[in-house]
């Protein structure tokens, strides 16, 4: 007997995302999940986000790695809080992996480990943000829905032009696709036109930005991009909170 | 290889239907995916092979459908096909366009055989 379902396979990994959307909507905290091949900069280019911005706004980080607390502890040298996730072997971040680290983390707008009640002055609710550095595979990132507001996918030149062609899901998904290393262009036979052209093909609206996290070149856009996305959700969230004035008055 | 994930929760999806139907044994599986998935028929139905053993769905045939990636302008309305991994419209050339399939993923069918009463 053939027994109709159409149930998609995801979905219990959906729901989880759907909960952690909701809860970052509620604290008007933007979250971006950070996705590339090892080794094309992500962690270099997180510590130089979090350098550019801590003053300005509250970050967080959840790092996920198959194995050691190697990233966190980088993270946590910028007095940056940080909760490293091991997959023990799975080559990507889950949504119910991300909740259990937002448990670790503590309440968005308050210290790590604390409840929102008894937060001592000068930790109020603010804007915030949450960066997920995905486990470094350019395939399975992509499926795998983690609550966030934007996937960045970062591709640096040493990995060659041909990868978002390859690689169709992750830049298709991606918000903001960051090329990294771009102080190795000179060096390289990388066709940075060609990129730009299929990118546009493949994905019209990501923002795309040319930078190094070595040099610091081109980290301005980038880190301006961020703020005013961490802002936009943050007034957002605050104008959903105070009560609008009825119609007719 | 993240064939092994999505028949690991094409596996729990089964599990939790066949209950349901009272099912003793699961014989074929059906599942739709979109060609932006990435998801290889082959690959997905060894992996399943491996980590169906010894449950219900053990020897279970499991097909794959990949559908292709489709598109629609909202410019001029025209739907396409998306080849070469160009999301522009073939029609008009306008970038303003939206994927309407392609990156679906789900469980479509599946048969069983029914224990009785």
């Amino acid at each position: 007997m053939e027994i109709g379902l159409r149930r998609e396979v995801l979905g219990a990994n959906a729901a989880v995302a759907a909960q952690i959307r909701a809860g970052l909507q509620q604290s008007g905290a933007f979250c971006i999940n950070l996705i590339s091949s090892p080794g094309a900069g992500k962690t270099t280019l997180l510590e130089r986000t979090c350098e550019l911005l801590k003053d300005r706004v509250k970050i967080r980080v959840i790092e996920g790695d198959i194995s050691t607390e190697l990233d966190a502890e980088r993270v946590r040298r910028h007095g940056i809080p940080a909760c490293q996730v091991n997959t023990l072997g799975g080559c990507h971040l889950d949504a119910p992996m991300i909740r259990l680290a937002l448990e670790q983390l503590g309440p968005v707008g308050a210290p790590l480990g604390t409840e929102p009640a008894a937060s001592p002055p000068g930790t109020e609710p603010g804007p915030e943000l949450l960066i997920i550095e995905n486990v470094g595979n350019l395939v399975c990132p992509a499926d795998f829905d983690l609550g966030e507001d934007a996937k960045v996918v970062v591709l640096s030149i040493p990995e060659g032009d041909d990868k978002p062609l390859k690689y169709p899901a992750a830049f298709r998904r991606a918000g903001v696709v960051l090329l990294n290393k771009m102080d190795l262009l000179p060096f390289s036979r990388y066709d940075l036109p060609k990129v730009r052209e299929d990118l546009a093909k493949l994905n019209p609206g990501a923002a795309v930005f040319e930078v190094s996290a070595f040099t610091g070149e081109g980290l301005d856009n980038w880190t301006q991009w961020l703020m005013d996305q961490v802002m936009k959700k943050w007034d957002a969230s605050r104008s959903e909170r105070t009560p609008g004035r009825s119609p007719g008055r | 290889m993240h064939e092994l994930s999505i028949a690991t929760s094409i596996l729990e999806i089964i599990k939790e239907e066949a209950a349901r139907h009272n099912a003793t044994r699961v014989t074929k599986i059906k599942v739709a995916a979109g060609a932006l998935t990435a998801v290889v028929p082959e690959s997905l139905a060894f992996c399943f092979g491996i980590c169906s053993r010894g449950t219900l769905a053990e020897g279970a045939v499991l097909e794959c459908e990949v559908r292709p990636v489709m598109a629609r302008c909202d410019g001029c309305g025209r739907e396409f096909a998306v080849e070469g991994w160009s999301f522009l419209c073939p029609r008009c050339g306008s970038s303003r366009t939206r994927m309407v399939s392609g990156q679906e993923l789900y469980v479509d069918s599946f048969e069983v055989e029914q224990g009785c009463g």
